[in-house]
């Protein structure tokens, strides 16, 4: 009895233990040469630049979409000057960081996954080893430091659009001006909340690439495999993403207190 | 005279089921050899070892007298460049062209100018008769092609040891003898061989030894002459067949 629920504790953990290994090889390894500038920026071209139409559509109707509710809610109050910085504050703080980086779990993360996948089971991998290159270094350092660097600005790029979204929404609603919507929305908006919200996205960029890339790197079983590759990605990503969040907003308000007040 | 390659005792399961049952073998510096035998019997298992992609349970890798088993991971690093490894699948990277291929090695262990680095890529694609494909992806290409590409990149770096899995695989029998033929000078320029066939006319043609595996386990080995003198069945049949994959 004992042993056997020994053994699947080791089945449960063991997956956990290797994984975290990896992540921690990928926090450190980045930090020595050689430092594969050229890769690195190839990637953050491919997740970052080729991820902006995505994020800032997105960002546009999740505006026009929060601004309605503010407004309905506010209205009730009759405190409508408030939408905007309503609106942006939840933006942000929150909307903003944790619906970028699950697109870019979804997008950004299937990618590495499969493609990882399909290295590993064409043995491209292999030939990197067989030809002297650190493959853990070339293909998961690159990826996990280009991931965690892009998702930042993706972040950014995410608020504005939102806040964009929101103006439009706001302008057919009362025909409030340009000038007047961004002076209010930041009349409330301080450091505080934009700088740990946005940075912590750097936290969900490394996961995302992370886990992609070790799901990616474990890759067997064909075709089929480099499918589920991608597929695990996405959703282990995802749990992860919203996991840490918990964690990263308690840490926040630790730190910034002010944010809580 | 230390071997360029010697395998001792090499035993290798995967998921309980052994591959590689006390393999040993030697590879003299500067010779070729043919490994033989029926598919799945761990012919690339064996190679893979040479590399150190695999390692073994039990038994050692000695290349040039060093335990690979044993090296730091720079080390280990240093002894590859100085071995050219073809894949039996080729393995190429298929998000670069099939000249960045063969410059990939080039790129990364040599500071030659861009210049010299494609004149060595042309040089090196010119010799497996693929000059003209080096725009190309390799998803553009033919089995056998993809092969030669692997070749070309496997010789890059101009390795002193050069392990070849099925060069023959889905090529016709004219390009067959070339790239026999290739081999066949690589020799004679010094670089010490160890080739997975099934195609004996090619064995051949190439070797100086010889050992045949079957289910993981050298049933025989020795000279060309030796082996077609042996009195084994299983030996009998290899080396009287013809053509083959
Ligand atoms: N990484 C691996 N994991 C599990 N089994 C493997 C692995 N590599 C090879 N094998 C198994 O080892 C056996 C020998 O394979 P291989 O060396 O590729 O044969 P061949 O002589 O045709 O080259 C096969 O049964 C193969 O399925
Ligand atoms: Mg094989």
């Amino acid at each position: 009895m004992v042993d056997r629920v020994g053994a699947a504790v080791i089945r449960l953990f063991a997956p956990a233990g290797a994984f975290a290994l990896f992540a921690a090889r990928a926090l450190v390894r980045p930090f020595a040469p050689p430092y594969e500038g050229g890769e690195i920026l190839r990637h953050l071209f491919q997740f970052g630049l080729r991820s902006t139409p995505l994020i800032a559509t997105s960002g546009l109707a999740i505006g026009v979409v929060l601004s309605m509710h503010t407004r309905a809610s506010l209205e009730r109050f009759g405190a409508e000057s408030m939408i905007p910085a309503g609106l942006a504050i939840a933006l942000i703080r929150e909307t903003g960081p944790l619906t970028a980086a699950l697109l870019v779990a979804g997008r950004v993360g299937a990618g590495i996954g499969a493609e990882l996948g399909a290295m590993r089971v064409t043995e491209q991998i292999d030939a990197l080893e067989a030809n002297a290159v650190d493959a853990f270094h070339f293909l998961v350092s690159t990826r996990v430091v280009a991931c965690a660097l892009a998702m930042p600005l993706l972040t950014i790029l995410m608020d504005f659009a939102g806040m964009l979204g929101g103006y439009l929404a706001e302008a057919v609603a009362s025909g409030m001006s340009w000038r007047l919507y961004f002076d209010r929305s930041f009349t409330f908006v301080s450091y505080a909340d934009l700088l740990p919200a946005t940075l912590k996205t750097a936290v969900f960029g490394f996961l995302i690439a992370v886990v992609a890339s070790y799901l990616g790197f474990n890759t067997t079983g064909g075709t089929e495999g480099v499918g589920d590759a991608s597929t695990r990605s996405v959703v282990l990503s995802s749990i992860l993403i919203i996991l840490s969040d918990v964690i990263l907003v308690r840490m926040i308000f630790f730190f910034y207190p002010q944010v809580v007040g | 005279m230390t071997p360029a390659i010697r395998l001792e005792h090499l035993t290798k399961a995967f998921d309980g089921r052994r591959v590689l049952d006390d393999v040993t073998l030697d590879v003299s510096p500067g010779s070729a050899f043919c490994l033989l035998g029926r598919s799945g019997t761990g012919k690339s298992v064996t190679l893979r070892h040479i590399v150190g992609l695999v390692m073994p349970d039990e038994g050692r890798v000695l290349v040039d007298g060093e335990d690979i088993g044993a090296l730091r991971p720079w080390q280990l690093a240093r002894v590859r460049k100085r071995m050219g490894f073809l894949f039996q699948n080729a393995a190429l990277f298929d998000s670069m062209t099939v000249g960045e291929n063969v410059a990939f090695p080039l790129r990364r262990h040599t500071t030659l100018s861009e210049t010299d680095i494609q004149a060595r890529v042309m040089a090196k694609l010119d010799a497996v008769g693929l000059a003209r494909d080096a725009h190309k992806m390799p998803s553009e290409l033919s089995g056998g092609m993809r092969k030669r590409v692997g070749l070309a990149r496997a010789m890059a770096l101009d390795p002193a040891i050069l392990l070849v899995d099925e060069p023959g695989a889905g090529l016709d029998p004219i390009t067959t003898r070339e790239i026999d033929d290739l081999l066949v000078a690589q020799k004679a320029a010094g670089v010490t061989l160890v080739v997975v066939t099934h195609n004996i006319p090619s064995a051949r043609v190439i070797a100086d030894d010889m050992a045949l595996l079957h289910e993981g386990r050298v049933v025989a080995r020795g000279s060309v002459a030796e082996m077609d003198a042996s009195a084994d069945p299983l030996v009998q049949a290899f080396m009287r067949s013809e053509a083959g994959g």
